[in-house]
């Protein structure tokens, strides 16, 4: 059965996960359509990394279906590089390659994997550079750029393999405030331009503004789902509220 | 009263010496310490050669006679380091990666390989290359024969292998496990994980303890007069056996250690610069 754009770009249903002893997701049921933007908040340690990880297999899962574009990932014959190719991942600590410009760092997976024309290539990266305001900083090693702009570099990176959809997992966490508003100003542009996100994020009012779903992860379940005017203000489960109280 | 200048007994009205880092003063005195030693080794070759019979030659001639031939000797001992350390460098590589292998049995395989090597004495690898490994292979029609400085060659390569399997498993998992994860994030291959974003990186790091592991290459390789290969060792032996003179022995193996100093300490000092250089760029 083909894939089509109205169904769920990603579909997780009862996934579990354990690393040895412990189990970190505990069935998680949720989809995304395409073009929604998906905000998982929750407590450290309640798996939400691992989550994002699940989704385009860097972690394997125990039970349950992923299903990403109608493709099963819990499937042992995957083809793993395909489904990366679709999903665009950014982390907390940017990770980006100390030895390449930060123009170089765009480039190197679509050359690579995609085997993309090194001109056509060399040109959008320049674009997604400009996109994320670094143009100026294009010949700059990732040690001469701030945390913020490192960021940036990271996010144009995963855009140059035009994925379908992004995962951002707490992308500002470790920016301080300043740097920390020219990354969320990018993945807002991002987000009203289109692009399926599923963010984790500790930032609550980047959430409030940007996301169309809300979910509250604790012990690796979902507690609480909703839009987020409803979720923000009648939240319903009392470790949620306990949770928006400290945070808020 | 004013004091004149430099008469004063106070520290604190002194001038000001130039202040001397920890690490600086241990090489400065280890290069001067080297220095002097040669200058008294030399002194007493000359006091030597003063006492000798006015009717033989002197000793700095008979320094001379030999030089050009122990110097043969010499360039035969670095054409073995640079053998030696081009198979152990490639087959090392080859080790250590293989030390990073998803295989577990892989992994466990060669790093039982790389301890066995590295924690063999020397000169006992080298006799095992010499008796196990024959004097010619055959292969199909042709004969390879075997010399046996290429033998020693070999037995050489052992250890600068597994010393280099460690450089480069140890070069490999000092870059962050993050970089992988991102690196395969963005649908990159194994190998690609590997040529293109682990090993440019390790490559810095890893390259003063590989000319560390070469400098001590170099210095181990007069092992291999005691296997029968003749080289510089062997060579002076001999020289010092033809002239039958006590006192030709001191000066002509501080000829011999010379050499080596001189080849092997722009090497050290070169490689302290490299490490500087990389601890401060990381
Ligand atoms: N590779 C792993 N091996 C073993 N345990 C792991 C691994 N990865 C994560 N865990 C454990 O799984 C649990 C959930 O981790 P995870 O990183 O998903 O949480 P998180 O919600 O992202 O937390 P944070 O907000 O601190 O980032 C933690 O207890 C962690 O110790
Ligand atoms: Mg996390």
């Amino acid at each position: 059965m083909a894939w089509t754009a109205d169904q769920p770009l990603i579909a997780l249903v009862d996934v579990h996960k354990s690393f040895g002893k412990t189990e970190v997701l505990k069935g998680i049921t949720f989809s995304v359509a395409k073009g929604e933007v998906i905000c998982v908040i929750g407590p450290s340690g309640s798996g939400k990394s691992t989550l994002l990880r699940c989704i385009n297999a860097l972690v394997p899962i125990d039970r349950g279906s992923i299903k990403v574009e109608g493709q099963e990932v819990n499937d042992p014959a995957l083809d793993k590089l395909a489904l990366r190719r679709k999903v665009g991942m950014v982390f907390q600590q940017y990770n980006l390659f100390p030895h390449k410009t930060a123009l170089q760092n765009v480039m190197m997976a679509p050359i690579q994997v995609l085997k993309q024309d090194r001109k056509e290539v060399e040109e959008r990266a320049h674009r997604l550079l400009r996109k994320v305001r670094l143009q100026d900083k294009a010949s700059s090693y990732p040690g001469e750029l701030s945390g913020g702009q490192q960021q940036r570099v990271a996010i144009a990176r995963s855009l140059a393999m035009n994925p379908d959809v992004m995962l951002f997992d707490e992308v500002t966490a470790a920016l301080d405030p300043e740097t920390k508003k020219e990354v969320l100003v990018t993945i807002r542009e991002l987000a009203e331009e289109g692009m399926t996100c599923l963010l984790v994020t500790h930032e609550m009012g980047f959430a409030r503004e940007v996301a169309h779903r809300i979910h509250f992860t604790d012990g690796g379940r979902i507690i609480e789902s909703g839009p987020p005017e409803e979720f923000f203000a009648k939240a319903k489960d009392p470790r949620t509220r306990q949770f928006l109280s400290q945070i808020l | 009263m004013r004091a004149p200048p430099n008469s004063t007994d106070l520290p604190v009205l002194l001038p000001m010496a130039r202040p001397v880092r920890a690490s600086e003063i241990g090489k400065v005195e280890l290069g001067r310490a080297g220095l002097w030693a040669m200058l008294v080794v030399a002194a007493i070759g000359l006091i030597g050669e003063a006492r000798a019979a006015p009717s033989d030659p002197g000793l700095l001639a008979l320094l001379w006679k030999w030089a050009p031939l122990i110097f043969q000797g010499f360039l035969f001992n670095l054409l073995v380091s640079f053998l030696s350390m081009a198979i152990g460098t490639a087959a090392g590589a080859v080790l250590g990666l293989a030390q990073v292998s998803l295989l577990p049995q892989v992994r466990q395989a060669s790093w039982f390989a790389t301890q066995f090597f590295r924690n063999a004495p020397w000169l006992v690898l080298l006799f095992y290359c010499m008796f196990l490994l024959p004097f010619e292979i055959r292969l199909f029609d042709y004969v390879i024969p075997l010399p046996a400085w290429f033998k020693a060659t070999i037995g050489l390569a052992l250890p600068v292998m597994a010393n280099m399997a460690e450089i480069v498993r140890g070069g490999v998992q000092s870059v962050p496990a993050a970089q992988l994860e991102s690196a395969e994030a963005l649908a990159f291959t194994r190998r690609q994980i590997l040529w293109q974003i682990i090993l440019p990186q390790c490559v810095t790091r890893m390259t003063p303890p590989w000319m560390n592991l070469y400098a001590i290459l170099t210095m181990a390789t007069p092992l291999i007069s005691i296997v029968g290969v003749q080289e510089s060792m062997s060579l002076t032996r001999a020289a010092l056996n033809a002239e039958g003179r006590i006192e030709l022995l001191v000066p002509m193996y501080l000829m011999l250690l010379v050499w080596f100093f001189l080849y092997c300490y722009p090497i050290a000092r070169w490689t302290i610069r490299l490490e500087r250089r990389f601890a401060v760029k990381i």
